[in-house]
């Protein structure tokens, strides 16, 4: 038998008879990109600085850490890459939140029911080990080339770890407050809105943050296929063997994920403060 | 009729619990079923009755399916077999969506570890099983604050859980039990995590509600001298089964078997018995009116050095002693009445144990008498009695 020529041939029967719906999907993925794209492209980089070191402020209360978070977002601007920096937030910003939309539900399954989860964890693990690159071709072959199929691959890569969390979370909260709920005659959607997902916050938010530095090291790699902004930049310094230009863009995306992964942290800090204080 | 029924009820954990049933039915123990079929028996025929208002302590090792009984009422734990009743609802006959709405208007429960939620202050802890029920706001805070002034938090509402110290938590704990106004309260080893000096003041503190509320208390707990302290009556629980139902004093008196009276041998009597176990008819008691002559004779003829006074009503008025009588009437002639002659002494209330009673033996070495409220003569304990029966050489029938 030869595997690899019967995926080839699956991956054409869904092209020859579900090509219609993978445009439509396409269309409204495209549409929910370009949302992002054209919000933080509108913006300039002063305003986009500004709002980074409010939220910053807000979520920390620490002045250092705020200014911290406006100098990482003013870097991209100082480094000339304004505009691409802005094309992969907006790429980034786009897969976590349908990783969340896909992830959250599916780690809530998980949570619930055993079998599920069972079924869940090998196919976690295979989309985790499997080279990124692999994604790249049939999102290639059902989209094209261009910002969806970049789109598609980056989620793929970039869900796994808040399907997880969102799992070990909804696992870890204690079983006598779960009970406690029960007790009282919670239904379970209650039970799942007032006490699940409000304990496991902590670790959804650590999926978040994962999904995020995940769906960031994508980008490079889905630059091949056609999505634009900073890993563009980094591939044509590869291209070229333009070590500068490369090293300045690899530098715009350490700067993106600092000021990602620390605004995270810091929600997830705000969030349990209240009620993680010792008397 | 009984409050909470409790008839033919089985707990079997395992796959094939159904399967299983029938071989604990024909009669094998719990260790046989499970070297036989890896299942474990949880509940074995349990049939049990508990009273409307009643304090009901269900007691038992670990192990001994205590825990999994309180949870068969509610149903958080589904039985295998058998019924439970609350008044006149079958409650293991109830769909999913009646069993929230009844567990909503009619229990309220107590988690050894409080199981308070950390993301909520205590207000909203207290007012989370109004809020499961869907009340407005403003209405069931209203409610809460009542709840926790009753339990002593008032000014805490604004607090989180991880602020409080274990007392503090339970009792958060308790006012939730009781914030939707349940009839049933039922407690899991709710006092067992908390310090012995914590724990006495929460038992004090349940009881003082308890005869307030008057709610049915289905408590668990492993610690003898807890469940004797607060329960009406009390089930003992061996793998699985009840082993004994009884009031304390009955199960002292008559243990069912040789694993009750094991259970029972480390119980300090002194707390158990009540003076009402040990009272005697006082040998010899004189109207206040009759005088010191009459009272003398009657102590001569009873041979007594002492006599209670009591007035006409039957109302303790006093001690007098032969001697100061006699040298009296020696020295002062004749006198009516013993007015002169009375000697005050503390008495015992019939619902004292014996522990509260004997420190009021120090000032005296005469019997003391048992008065009830209104402080009528009921008779007199001796020290030796209090002492026999505290050391276990004296059981009250």
């Amino acid at each position: 038998m030869d595997l690899a020529e019967a995926i080839n041939a699956f991956v054409r029967w869904l092209v020859q008879n579900y090509g219609e719906t993978f445009e439509a999907i396409s269309q409204g993925l495209l549409g929910f990109l370009l949302f992002f794209e054209g919000l933080l492209r509108g913006l300039s980089w002063f305003w986009v600085a500004g709002l980074v070191l409010l939220a910053g402020w807000w979520l920390s209360r620490r002045l250092v850490f705020a200014l911290g978070m406006g100098l990482g977002v003013w870097l991209i601007e100082a480094l000339g890459l304004w505009d691409k920096g802005m094309q992969t937030l907006a790429l980034v910003l786009a897969a976590v939140a349908v990783s969340v939309v896909i992830g959250l539900p599916l780690g809530i399954l998980m949570g619930r029911s055993d079998r599920f989860r069972g079924f869940m964890l090998p196919i976690l693990d295979a989309m985790q080990t499997m080279p990124s690159f692999v994604y790249l071709i049939p999102a290639l072959l059902l989209f094209g080339l261009g910002k969806v199929p970049a789109l598609i691959a980056t989620v793929i890569y970039a869900v796994p770890p808040m399907i997880r969390l969102t799992d070990l979370g909804l696992r870890m909260v204690q079983r006598e407050v779960l009970e406690a709920a029960d007790a009282f005659g919670a239904t379970s959607r209650q039970r799942l809105l007032k006490v699940e997902l409000p304990l496991a916050l902590p670790n959804l938010l650590a999926g978040l943050n994962q999904t995020t530095m995940m769906a960031l090291a994508m980008v490079v790699i889905a630059s091949m296929i056609g999505a634009r902004g900073l890993g563009e930049e980094v591939l044509l310094g590869i291209q070229r063997l333009d070590v500068g230009r490369g090293a300045v863009a690899g530098l715009a995306i350490v700067a993106l994920a600092i000021v990602l992964d620390r605004l995270i942290q810091a929600a997830g800090q705000r969030a349990v403060k209240r009620y993680r204080e010792e008397r | 009729m009984s409050f909470i029924r409790v008839e033919n009820l089985y707990k079997i954990f395992g796959p094939k619990a159904t399967q299983a049933l029938e071989e604990v039915q024909g009669g094998i123990d719990k260790d046989t079923l499970f070297q036989k079929t890896r299942h474990v028996l949880g509940l074995n025929r349990i049939n049990l009755e508990v009273e409307q208002g009643e304090f009901f302590v269900i007691m038992g090792l670990s192990g001994s399916g205590k825990s999994t009984l309180l949870r068969v009422l509610n149903r958080l734990i589904e039985p295998t077999a058998g019924r439970v009743l609350v008044g006149d609802t079958e409650v293991t006959a109830l769909s999913r969506k009646e069993l929230l709405r009844f567990r909503q208007d009619t229990f309220g429960m107590v988690f050894q570890h409080f199981a308070l939620l950390p993301h909520y202050n205590i207000l909203r802890n207290v007012t989370f099983p109004l809020e499961l029920k869907g009340l407005p706001r403003k209405e069931r805070e209203e409610q809460g604050m009542v709840w926790l002034e009753r339990v002593g938090l008032s000014g805490y509402e604004k607090h989180y859980p991880a602020q409080l110290s274990g007392g503090q938590k339970q009792r958060v704990g308790l006012a939730r039990a009781l914030c939707a106004n349940p009839p049933i309260l039922l407690m899991d080893e709710a006092f067992s995590a908390l310090d012995p000096l914590i724990r006495k003041e929460m038992q004090d503190e349940l009881l003082r509600l308890q005869q307030e509320l008057k709610k049915t208390i289905v408590f668990v707990t492993h610690d003898l001298d807890e469940a004797m302290r607060l329960g009406d009556r009390i089930a003992i629980m061996r793998d699985g089964a009840v082993v004994q139902v009884g009031t304390a004093e009955e199960i002292l008196a008559r243990p069912a078997d040789d694993y009750v009276a094991a259970f029972l041998s480390g119980v300090n009597p002194a707390k158990i018995y009540k003076v009402e176990e040990l009272v005697q008819e006082p040998v010899t008691v004189v109207l206040e009116r009759e005088g010191p002559r009459a009272a003398l004779r009657k102590m001569g003829q009873a041979g007594a050095v002492n006599a209670y006074v009591v007035n006409r009503s039957g109302f303790f008025r006093g001690m007098v002693r032969a001697e100061k009588l006699a040298e009296a009437l020696k020295t002062q002639g004749e006198k009516s009445g013993l007015e002169g002659f009375l000697e005050p002494l503390s008495g015992l209330s019939p619902g004292q144990t014996l522990e509260e009673a004997l420190p009021l033996f120090s000032e005296t070495a005469v019997p003391l008498p048992v008065l009830d409220e209104q402080g009528r003569l009921l008779g007199v304990v001796s020290r030796g009695r209090l002492i026999a029966a505290m050391a276990g050489r004296y059981v009250p029938q």
